[in-house]
């Protein structure tokens, strides 16, 4: 084995002190392991990030909370070098950070799990870490060497992943590890995770928990990026929270708790959605006895459901049970094998996007990157899309620029979102604003029936709450919701009725607070005798 | 003769395998530009180059493998500009493609014509000679197909060899691959994404310039217009049949060629009943039936064709 591994190894274990190779300065001196100064960028009239100063102790775990949008990730591509800053300084160890370069970050032993996965699929694990680790002029790839050192650093930092396993075969879980992997193969002893639980699993998040513990044991520093609060509080040291990219606030962690951050996070207290008593009206929509095709997971079987005025219908359960093709059935995206589709009594036979947004069918989508918005289109673009053809926004196939652009500036301003402008492309905006827009589209024109399908999915806790008061808002004005989400509290929250979903079908509906958690559980799992049931 | 019996004579394969020399290396040289992530159609263009400064150079009193030399140069070239275009400018890889092609063919053309502007019949050189491997030529068929070809078909069955190595056997090789799939891991590893694919285009448009000079000093003894006749296209096409591995895109390569050696045979026993035209169509026409059955289910890079801004969301 080469002197490198063998000091690498050693420090992974806590033996020794770090390897010399990156660091010409005696680590034992009092500098900080990261130290930024006055940090500044702006990508044109927004600033994304204001002046940011903070220092990162040595085996310190930091959590950098904000909402989406707050400017977190530009901070962290800055000091990982993706991005160059307007002004502001790095130093890791007391050394400084020349701008823009990931490979000098890399070298002073800086590693980054990014938000979204820097992995090619068509590789195997072993190849994505050990890319760029050997001098690109070697003629043969040094395999057994590093297969080993995986192997040992996996072992170490209960890091299970197979090195010959092609990454396009991975879990979202495995993948992460992969990351990690990849800045500890390369000596990291700054690792910052970029949003790491987004995509995990509640066993995988404590998992990782676990690993970053082991990871602060042996005297590495972390900066955890997230707006969880309940992660925030459970791995970090300090908190720091930026809010519109200005550091507002730096907390001990032990001296604050979640609603002290919440608002400083958000700028102001929280408010909760407050649920008025449920006044059900008339059936909107309903399905009958319908069974589809299986689309991102089952399809569904035999299904019947009523949504009635007036009212949130929520639907809890695993994903993959049928809800991805529930969803797409009720915005006309796919149509039934069997059973009958029908709006305020009505039969409807050409079921179509078109149609179902004639119907008054408003539409939350899924996946709001995906299939709610064009993301190199405009703001502007993207919120006339379902309704261009409408005599307010086109005239004998001649679109009315002034009327959408109008439309885009008033849902900007009345729902919040933090944009440029409406002619900016709408991938640029975040998570959350892009929700908004979304949001606004849907709602604007009081749709009779609302389909939202995990609205608050990867949102932050000021736009979750904003999400539930619109959508409350929307019931106490009489329209029908069905509330699709995997995020279980939101179902209880909100829905004054709920039906469980397994296996491509409905259990029977249960009122607010008829079943307990557990008894749901049960049903998601797909414990019970009431399957056979046609719910509703 | 018998349509069938074609298939074993050794002078069919032996033909098949000189046919097949110059579309190995420009495959070679488009899967390269390919699985780092750069689609590039300047290939006829460069091959129609790589071609003339091959011969030219020889004509010019030149040793050979000085022609190879020339050739590889020029077709580095060619692809730097391609590269420069693409790659940090960003340019659509279409475009810019199509447009070297016609840059670099008509370049070629006018060149040849201001430094021969006399000739009527295009002027001669020696060219490679078949170099017969002792021992092994002497194998029925397979030994005569594969052993008695000259050193230019040789080598091109090394870049084969050493594409794959380089690929999957090497760091560079690694970064290349990783730059057509998702360039950002490139980066995030502390490499330049621009480097690689400006690298790999050069490289890969080097070997397509050979594969055009091997027309004109190995397989015949002349430039002539309109030589690279679509080869340039075809190759693009075996880079998609070999699902972007060089061990199938020769497979692809030989198999072509073949189809076509064996189309020309055809026609002289087919005694003028059916339309040579039909005969001539043939492998293109068997390509396409090739890819609809074996690509369909290939997996593209799937950064390819995408250009690589470092820092844009």
């Amino acid at each position: 084995m080469c002197p490198q591994l063998v000091a690498a190894y050693s420090f992974m274990n806590g033996k020794e002190a770090f390897p010399q190779r990156h660091f010409p300065v005696t680590p034992v001196s009092s500098n900080p392991a990261l130290r930024l100064s006055g940090i500044s960028k702006r990508f044109g009239p927004l600033r994304a990030n204001d002046a940011i100063s903070f220092e990162l102790k040595r085996g310190e775990v930091i959590a950098l909370l904000g909402e989406n949008g707050a400017g977190k990730t530009t901070l962290m591509n800055i000091l990982f070098g993706h991005y160059v800053a307007d002004e502001g300084t790095v130093e890791a160890f007391g050394k400084l950070l020349a701008p823009g370069d990931p490979r000098a970050a890399l070298d002073a032993g800086i590693g980054m799990v990014h938000q979204h996965f820097t992995l090619a699929d068509n590789m195997t694990v072993q190849e994505n870490i050990a890319l760029g680790t050997q001098s690109l002029w070697r003629m043969r790839l040094d395999r057994t060497a590093a297969r080993r050192r995986i192997e040992q650093l996996s072992a170490d930092f209960g890091l299970a992943v197979d090195p010959a396993a092609t990454v396009s075969t991975l879990s979202v879980g495995e993948r992460q590890r992969v990351e990690i992997l990849k800045a500890l193969y390369r000596e990291a002893r700054i690792l910052i995770l970029d949003e790491p639980t987004a995509v995990l699993t509640p066993a995988e998040t404590d998992a990782l928990f676990r690993t970053l513990k082991l990871l602060v044991a042996k005297g590495l520093s972390i900066i955890f990026i997230s707006h969880k609060l309940h992660e925030v509080m459970a791995v970090s040291d300090r908190v720091l929270v930026l809010r519109s990219g200005q550091l507002v606030g730096e907390r001990a962690t032990a001296s604050t708790d979640r609603k002290e951050l919440a608002a400083l996070m958000v700028g102001q207290e929280v408010k909760q959605a407050e649920v008025s008593p449920v006044k059900p009206g008339a059936p909107l929509l309903a399905l009958e006895r319908v069974s589809t095709t299986p689309y991102n997971g089952a399809g569904l079987d035999d299904v019947s459901l009523t949504l009635t005025a007036g009212e949130i219908t929520g639907l809890a359960g695993v994903a993959g049970n049928g809800q991805a093709v529930l969803a797409a059935l009720i915005a006309g995206t796919r149509r039934p094998t069997s059973g009958r589709i029908s709006i305020a009594g009505q039969n409807v036979r050409d079921w179509s996007p078109r149609a179902a947004l004639a119907h008054g069918v408003a539409r939350i989508p899924e996946d709001r990157h995906a299939i709610g918005s064009i993301g190199d289109m405009s703001v502007t673009e993207n919120v006339i899309a379902e309704r261009y053809r409408s005599p307010r926004f086109s005239r004998m196939g001649f679109l009315n620029w002034k009327a959408s652009r109008q439309f885009a500036e008033k849902l900007i301003a009345d729902y919040e979102v933090k944009c440029p402008s409406p002619d900016a492309r709408i991938r640029l905006l975040s998570g959350g604003n892009m929700q908004k827009l979304i949001l606004g589209r849907a709602l604007d024109p009081d749709p009779e029936i609302i389909l939202a399908s995990q609205p608050t999915r990867g949102l932050d806790v000021g736009a979750v709450a904003y999400v539930h008061r619109m959508l409350l808002e929307a019931r106490t004005r009489g329209a029908a919701i069905l509330l699709i989400s995997e995020d279980l509290e939101e179902v209880l929250t909100l829905s004054d009725r709920i039906i469980v979903m397994s296996k491509g079908r409905l259990s029977t509906p249960s009122a607010r607070g008829e079943r307990s958690i557990r008894e749901l559980g049960e049903l998601m799992a797909g414990h019970s005798g009431e399957h056979g049931d046609h719910a509703a | 003769m018998d349509a069938l019996e074609i298939l074993f004579t050794a002078s069919f394969w032996v033909a098949a395998i000189r046919i097949a020399s110059p579309l190995i290396f420009a495959t070679m040289g488009e899967l390269i530009c390919e699985r780092a992530g750069v689609l590039n159609l300047g290939i006829e263009g460069i091959m129609t180059a790589g071609a003339f400064a091959g011969w030219f150079t020889v004509y010019s009193g030149g040793d050979l493998w000085a022609g190879v030399l020339v050739a590889a140069l020029v077709g580095a070239l060619f692809g730097l500009l391609h590269a420069t275009l693409t790659v940090p400018l960003g340019l659509s890889q279409h475009v810019v493609g199509i447009g070297i092609t016609l840059l670099a063919t008509s370049l070629t053309y006018f060149t040849y014509r201001l430094v021969l502007p006399e000739v009527t019949s295009p002027p001669k050189i020696e060219p490679f000679q078949p170099l017969p491997i002792p021992g092994l030529s002497r194998i029925p068929v397979v030994g005569e197909a594969l052993f008695t070809q000259t050193p230019l078909t040789y080598l091109a069955f090394v870049s084969v060899a050493a594409v794959a190595w380089i690929l999957y056997r090497t760091p560079v090789g690694l970064a290349v691959r990783a730059a057509g799939e998702n360039p950002s891991a490139v980066e995030a590893q502390g490499i330049s994404v621009t480097g690689i694919r400006m690298g790999a285009v050069a490289v890969g448009s080097a070997l397509m310039g050979v594969g055009g000079a091997f027309l004109t000093i190995s397989a015949f003894n002349s430039f002539f217009f309109q030589m690279i006749n679509g080869r340039g296209w075809i190759c693009i096409a075996l880079v998609v049949f070999g699902s972007w591995r060089p061990g199938k895109a020769l497979v692809g390569a030989i198999l072509f060629a073949a189809f076509d050696a064996y189309q020309v045979r055809l026609q002289q026993i087919s005694g003028g009943i059916v339309p040579y035209q039909v005969f001539l169509m043939m492998p293109y026409a068997l390509s396409i039936l090739a890819l609809i059955l074996v690509a369909r289910r290939a997996t593209y890079p799937k950064a390819l064709m995408i250009p690589y801004q470092k820092g844009e969301r």
